[in-house]
């Protein structure tokens, strides 16, 4: 039987969930023997491949380009998990919103004594309006809360779904914690 | 016809960027653009938050360096408080802090540089990865996995997790050393002691094999700056401001934090979210400098350590004046890893460490302050006004990897000229460009106040401004 395909990506997080991943310590290596890791920030895999099992996402969407990337990799995965509370609920990328996109840029970038101040905008994705969470675009399978959600309760999520156990997950978690 | 170089995304990196590549008439790379590309806004939405949140606030700005942020953050607020915090408790925080910097630097060096080093450069990428060494090499992948846990396990004993905890608060921290977690730690520290230095003597013996890549890895004299304290010893928690010319020339000892505004400014360019600092005095952008492992270990007098100072020697012995290329970041963080532990080792050995006085309190008695500290990758600022109610007014962040934007522009051209401008391009070709950037370490999370999944984009763009070549791996 062919091993499940894992993907790992970062939208709009601060990698704190990834490195929460990591935390697995040596059971990274047991879940790596499990899955096929086709795509993550931590391999070279540079496209995002067709047919994945399962794909754990990090981070809030704050760029029309998240967005695309989001709803591609819906497209091409069977079960999407919303890893982390940025993910879930928008969580601290989200504190920007009340504010306004513009504020912020003019703040940055205009507001304090730099050299030439301009809100660099050449060849770069621009903010949207709002950071948002997974489910305001697309289909969300699993919500892992958690700032980051701890390394035993990803793995424990993890294995669950390669052993095909979702339907009866109690995993620790909160949010914020 | 139209081709464009796209390296889409950069992996094993720990940010969101892309790389644009311009070729002169002659079709040579003549100018290389690093493009960071996501920006969260912390300055601003802090704005309005208590002072005491900072601390944790901050923190997640970055998940590999969170501790930085909580210090940097912490030691700003105490000056808002004006207090000066007790002994154990900034013993405390430097623990806290060496667990960091090992479990960061393991990151950088097994984790995402490896692959490169170990693997090699034209390794075929789909197992030119972590997993990839696991597969090769497993008792490597173990030892890096053990260096990255022995780091995260001296946070999470001492403030209860290890990403985001919240022990660190204005005035000290939360709770004071149990002696039972000073004995757990102790019992670790020979088996890491050894492991730090023997993949250290491994990484020398390897040497003469990469220097080709120490010759064009971002290997140029530049400024280098960093804290020390008055020993003028190794220095992550505390200590003055310094700037070195070229030659290790001292130019600028700071004698208070505020100061560091009038030599360091920011310049911005429209292309990237991640603004240019640089030495003032020398202008935009002669006044580039590099900041982190390498920049501490040639601006340090010594490390002050036994088994560090030994390595610092023969690291010292590579050349004359401060070491000049970046492939040298990974050689100077294994030196650091090794002083990270005999320091842990030190500190904890003392009993004072238990002591349970570890922190001040008191209301707001200062409206501005600035927290330094050196990170994993270099200097962190953070810089507060507050109201009289202790809510922030204005906030202004500088990160590592900011510090080093210049120089990793200067390396990324230095690299694609010598493996770019002619003949056949291919991933290898690619890769290499790559891991000058990983030699760096730059963390993108921090420096933009975001983080994205560090799409690494690579366009080669004509002397006319078209797209030249467009490589997809
Ligand atoms: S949920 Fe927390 S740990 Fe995860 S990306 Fe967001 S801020 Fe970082």
């Amino acid at each position: 039987m062919n091993k499940p395909r894992l993907a790992t990506l970062w939208l709009d997080g601060c990698s704190g969930c990834h490195m929460s991943l990591l935390d697995t310590d040596e059971r990274l290596l047991d879940l790596a023997a499990r899955v096929d890791l086709v795509y993550s920030p931590l391999v070279d895999c540079k496209l995002y491949p067709e047919a994945v099992d399962i794909a754990c996402i990090e981070g809030a969407v704050s760029t029309a380009e998240d967005e695309c990337r989001l709803r591609s990799v819906r497209e091409r995965t069977k079960c999407l998990i919303a890893l982390g509370d940025c993910a879930v609920t928008g969580n601290v990328p989200a504190m920007r919103n009340t504010w306004g996109t513009d504020t912020v840029l003019r703040s940055v970038y205009l507001e304090r004594e730099a050299l030439a101040a301009r809100i660099p905008t050449e060849d770069l994705p621009l903010l949207s309006d709002k950071a948002l969470p997974l489910h305001t675009f697309v289909k969300v399978d699993f919500f892992l809360p958690g700032c980051p959600p701890s390394a035993d309760t990803i793995f424990s999520a993890l294995t669950a779904l390669i052993e095909g156990r979702s339907a009866d997950l109690r995993l620790n978690t909160g949010f914020g914690t | 016809m139209e081709q464009q170089i796209t390296i889409e995304p950069v992996t094993r990196i720990e940010g969101h960027a892309k790389i644009s590549l311009f070729l002169n008439d002659s079709g040579q790379v003549a100018d290389a653009r690093f493009q960071v590309t996501q920006i969260r806004g912390f300055e601003k939405f802090v704005e309005g938050r208590p002072f005491f949140e900072m601390p944790s606030l901050t923190a997640r700005t970055c998940g590999i360096c969170p501790v930085s942020h909580e210090l940097a953050s912490a030691k700003a607020c105490d000056q808002l408080l004006a207090v000066t915090i007790p002994e154990t408790a900034k013993n405390l925080r430097r623990l806290l802090n060496w667990g960091q910097l090992i479990q960061s630097h393991a990151l950088s060096f097994f984790y995402l540089s490896a692959p490169d080093l170990l693997l090699g450069m034209d390794h075929p990428p789909e197992t030119r990865h972590f997993l990839g060494i696991a597969a090769q090499d497993p008792q490597f992948a173990r030892d890096g996995i053990r260096l990255r846990q022995f780091g995260q396990q001296v946070i999470e004993r001492l403030a209860g997790r290890r990403i985001h905890p919240s022990w660190v608060v204005p005035g000290g921290v939360n709770t004071p050393l149990s002696e039972e977690t000073r004995t757990d730690l102790l019992n670790d520290i020979p088996e890491v002691k050894n492991l730090a230095l023997s993949h250290l003597q491994r990484f020398k013996q390897s040497l003469e094999q990469y220097q080709e890549y120490i010759e064009h890895f971002a290997c140029f004299p530049s400024l280098y700056l960093a804290l020390t304290n008055d020993a003028n010893t190794l220095e992550h928690y505390d200590g003055r401001l310094r700037i070195i010319d070229q030659q290790g020339t001292l130019l600028k000892d700071s004698s208070s934090p505020t100061e560091y505004a009038s030599w360091i400014g920011e310049a911005i360019e429209p292309w990237s979210y991640l603004k240019f600092p640089y030495y003032v005095p020398h202008g935009y952008p002669d006044g580039m400098y590099r900041v982190g492992p390498l920049a501490r270990l040639n601006i340090a007098a010594r490390c002050g350590t036994e088994l560090a100072d030994r390595e610092l020697d023969a690291f010292r012995a590579l050349q004359a004046g401060p070491i000049q290329s970046s492939f040298h970041y990974h050689y100077a963080r294994l030196i650091e890893i090794l002083y990270a532990v005999e320091m842990i080792e030190n500190l904890l050995s003392d009993p004072a460490i238990t002591d349970q006085r570890v922190r001040a309190t008191a209301g707001v008695n200062n409206t501005e302050a600035v927290g330094m500290m050196e990170a994993p990758r270099g200097t962190l600022i953070h810089h507060y006004k507050v109201s009289n109610d202790g809510l922030i007014q204005w906030a202004n962040l500088i990160i590592a990897t900011g510090h080093n934007n210049l120089a990793m522009h200067r390396g990324i051209l230095q690299a694609a000229q010598r493996y770019l401008g002619h003949g056949e391009l291919h991933e290898g070709l690619l890769n290499r460009i790559e891991a000058v950037i990983r030699a760096f370490d730059p963390c993108l999370a921090c420096s933009t106040h975001a983080v994205g999944h560090m799409p690494l984009d690579v366009q080669l763009i004509g002397p006319d401004g078209t797209r030249l070549k467009h490589i997809r791996r």
